[in-house]
C-alpha cells in the first residue's frame, strides 16, 4: 500500500480487492449450490418417472439404470396394469382416481364457499364475535390431526358414515376451512374499502357487494385457495387410512398407492402409482405457481 | 309476533344489521369446525379415562364414567417405550425443523439476486413440498432400497457395502479411528424432513428478503462490509422475525407428523414417534382409550414446549 495525501483512496482500493476475492468464492459456491439444489429436487422426480416405465426384471438386473427404453415407454405396460380394474387382474387405480377427484372437488367446493362467507365477515364487518371466532379457528389450524382422529373414528363409526366418502369429505372440509379462511381474510383486507362503499352507496346490499365487487376482485386469490384445498384433500393419507382401509371400492389414491407397497406387487408398479398421484398436483401447481407462492406465504399452509 | 309489536320496535341500526349479517356469514364455517374439531377434542379427553376396545365400540356407553381411571395413561407410559418415543419425537421435530429452515435459507440466499433461469430453478425447488407425501416417501424408500435401489448400486460401484438405510437402527462410523454410532434410520427420516420442507422455509425467507430495504445493504457496502459481514450484521437480524415464525410452525407440524415416518419406516428401527404410536394403539392393539390418552399427552407436551419457546426464544418481527 502506498501512502498518499488522499487518505480514503488507498483504504477503499484495498477493501475492493479483498471483496472481489470473496465475491469470486461466493460466486462459485452459489453456482455449486444451485446445481446441488437442482440435483436433490429433480433427481427423485426423474427417477420416479424413469423407473415407473420399466419392467421389474430390468430393475433387478441393473438397479443403477433408471432410464427406460423406448419400448417400455411406448407400451405403458406398468400404467395399464395399475389402472386396470382388479377383476381384470389390474390394481384398480381408475376407480381410486375417480374417488380422489370426487373427494377433492366436493371438499374444495364446500370449503371455498363457507370460507368466503366467513372470511368476508371477519375482514369487513364489525361485530363482537369476529375476532373471537377467527382466533378459535386459527388455534384449530395449529392443532394436531392425530388428536381428533380417534374421536372422529368413534363418532363416524357410531353414526355409520365411517365407511363412506361422505365421512372423508366432511373431515377434509373441517380440516381445510381454517387455512382457507385465514388466506382469504388477509386477501379481502387488501381489497380497497372505498370500492365496496361505493357499491353500498349505489344501493347494493352487503351480499350484493360481496358477490359483485369483492369476489371478482379476489378471483385470483380464491383460485389459489381452491387449488390448495384441492391439493390437501388429494394428498391426505391419515384419515383415509383410518376410515377406509377395509373398503377397497372407496379407496382414494393415497390409500391405493400405499397398498401397492407390499412384496407381491413389483416396485415399478408402485412408482407408476406414485406418478399417477403426483402429476395432477404438480401440473396444477406449475400452472398457477405465482398465485400459489404468494398465497402460501400469506397463509402459512400446513404440511 | 303481532304487527303491533313489530311496528313499536325500532328498526335495527346499521351496526346491528351488520353484526347480525356477520354472525350469519361466519356461523356455518364455525359450526363445522366446532362440531368436527373442538367437540372431538373435548370428547378425546373424556375417552382417555375410559377403557374402550375397538370390538365393543357399538355397545359401549360413552356416558358411563363409573370405571373412569388413569389406567390408560399408566398403560401408555409403561407398555410402550414412552420416554424413548418422546425423545425420538423431540429429536426428529427439532432436527427436522432446523435442517429444513437452514436448507431453505441457503436456497433463498443463492436465488436472491436474479440470474438466468431463476424462475425455473425456483419452480423445481418447490417440487418436494408440492408432491404428495405418499409418492415422495416411496421414491425415497425405493432409491434407498438395499438390493435394487439406485443409491446402494452407486455405493457398491464405489466399493462400499450396501446399507439398509431405512431399516437399520444404528450405524457405526469409523472416522479416523473414532467410532461414532449414528442412528441411521432416524437420520434418514430427518434428512427426508429437511428435503421435503425446505421449500416452505425457502418461500417465507425469500418473501422477507425481497421486502428488505436496499438502503441498509448499500450503506453497509459503502462502509466496506464484506459479504459475510453484511449477512451477519445486516441481513440476518432482519430475518429474525420470519425465522421465529418459521421455527414455530415447522416445529409444531413436524412434532405432530404421522405420514412421513409411517410411510418411510413404519416406526421401526428407532424411528417410532408419538403420532405413529397413537395410530398403532388404534390399529394394532385396537385400544381406543389408550390411543386417546397418548394423543392427549402429545397435545400437553406440545403445549409445554410452546410455552418454553414463547418465554425464552420467541422474538417478534423487528
Amino acid at each position: 500500500m502506498t501512502t498518499t495525501a488522499k487518505k480514503p483512496l488507498p483504504r477503499t482500493s484495498r477493501k475492493r480487492t479483498g471483496r472481489s476475492t470473496e465475491e469470486k468464492v461466493f460466486g462459485v459456491i452459489k453456482w455449486a449450490s444451485i446445481v446441488f439444489f437442482m440435483i436433490i429436487t429433480i433427481f427423485p422426480l426423474v427417477y420416479m418417472i424413469g423407473v415407473s416405465f420399466k419392467p421389474i426384471s430390468e430393475l433387478f438386473r441393473n438397479p443403477g439404470s433408471f432410464l427406460p427404453s423406448w419400448n417400455d415407454v411406448s407400451s405403458m405396460e406398468t400404467y395399464r396394469e395399475v389402472l386396470r380394474p382388479t377383476d381384470q387382474g389390474g390394481q384398480g387405480f381408475l376407480l381410486f382416481l375417480r374417488n380422489s377427484a370426487l373427494v377433492g372437488l366436493a371438499t374444495t367446493a364446500v370449503t371455498v364457499f363457507l370460507a368466503i362467507l366467513a372470511a368476508y365477515a371477519a375482514a369487513r364487518l364489525r361485530f363482537a364475535g369476529a375476532k373471537l371466532v377467527t382466533w378459535v379457528i386459527l388455534i384449530v389450524y395449529l392443532f394436531p390431526a392425530v388428536v381428533i382422529a380417534i374421536p372422529l373414528f368413534v363418532l363416524f363409526s357410531k353414526i355409520g358414515i365411517r365407511n363412506s366418502l361422505y365421512g372423508l369429505i366432511i373431515v377434509y372440509i373441517a380440516q381445510t376451512i381454517p387455512v382457507a379462511l385465514y388466506m382469504l381474510r388477509s386477501y379481502f383486507q387488501t381489497v380497497p374499502a372505498e370500492l365496496e362503499e361505493a357499491g353500498l352507496v349505489d344501493g347494493l346490499s352487503r351480499i350484493g357487494v360481496l358477490r359483485r365487487i369483492t369476489i371478482p376482485l379476489a378471483a385470483p386469490a380464491i383460485a389459489a385457495v381452491a387449488l390448495y384445498v384441492f391439493m390437501i384433500a388429494w394428498n391426505e393419507f391419515l384419515f383415509a387410512l383410518l376410515f377406509l382401509t377395509e373398503s377397497r371400492d372407496l379407496w382414494t389414491l393415497p390409500l391405493g398407492v400405499q397398498q401397492l407397497d407390499n412384496t407381491e406387487v413389483p416396485k415399478t408398479l408402485l412408482m407408476a402409482g406414485s406418478v399417477i398421484i403426483t402429476m395432477p398436483v404438480v401440473v396444477l401447481f406449475f400452472l398457477a405457481e405465482r398465485f400459489l407462492t404468494e398465497g402460501l406465504t400469506a397463509g402459512g399452509v400446513k404440511g | 309476533m303481532t304487527s303491533d309489536t313489530a311496528t313499536k320496535r325500532r328498526p335495527p341500526t346499521l351496526a346491528q344489521r351488520e353484526a347480525r349479517l356477520g354472525w350469519a356469514l361466519i356461523l356455518p364455517a364455525s359450526l363445522v369446525v366446532l362440531v368436527l374439531v373442538l367437540f372431538p377434542l373435548l370428547w378425546n379427553i373424556s375417552m382417555s379415562f375410559q377403557r374402550i376396545r375397538l370390538i365393543e365400540l357399538q355397545t359401549f356407553n360413552f356416558l358411563d364414567f363409573s370405571d373412569a381411571s388413569l389406567k390408560n395413561y399408566e398403560r401408555v407410559i409403561s407398555v410402550a417405550d414412552f420416554w424413548g418415543t418422546l425423545r425420538t419425537t423431540i429429536l426428529y421435530a427439532l432436527m427436522g425443523t432446523i435442517l429444513s429452515i437452514g436448507l431453505g435459507m441457503w436456497a433463498a440466499l443463492i436465488s436472491q439476486k436474479p440470474f438466468r433461469g431463476r424462475s425455473l430453478v425456483r419452480g423445481f425447488m418447490l417440487f418436494p413440498y408440492v408432491a404428495p407425501v405418499i409418492a415422495v416417501t416411496f421414491v425415497w424408500s425405493l432409491m434407498l432400497n438395499p438390493t435394487f435401489g439406485v443409491i446402494n448400486e452407486w455405493l457398491r460401484n464405489l466399493g462400499f457395502q450396501q446399507v439398509d438405510f431405512l431399516n437399520r437402527e444404528n450405524f457405526v462410523l469409523n472416522l479416523f479411528g473414532w467410532e461414532v454410532t449414528l442412528p441411521l434410520a432416524l437420520t434418514m427420516v430427518i434428512l427426508f424432513e429437511a428435503w421435503r420442507y425446505f421449500p416452505f422455509a425457502f418461500l417465507f425467507i425469500m418473501a422477507r428478503l425481497q421486502a428488505l430495504p436496499a438502503s441498509l445493504d448499500e450503506a453497509a457496502m459503502v462502509d466496506g462490509a464484506t459479504m459475510t459481514q453484511k449477512f451477519r450484521y445486516v441481513t440476518l437480524p432482519q430475518l429474525r422475525g420470519v425465522l421465529s415464525v418459521l421455527f414455530l410452525l415447522r416445529f409444531i407440524w413436524t412434532f405432530n407428523k404421522f405420514d412421513d415416518i409411517f410411510l418411510l419406516t413404519g416406526g421401526a428401527a428407532g424411528t417410532e414417534v408419538i403420532p405413529v404410536a397413537i395410530v398403532e394403539f388404534l390399529r394394532a392393539r385396537a385400544d381406543l382409550g389408550s390411543a386417546a390418552a397418548l394423543s392427549i399427552l402429545l397435545a400437553i407436551i406440545l403445549a409445554l414446549l410452546m410455552l418454553v419457546y414463547f418465554k425464552w426464544f420467541y422474538t417478534e418481527e423487528a
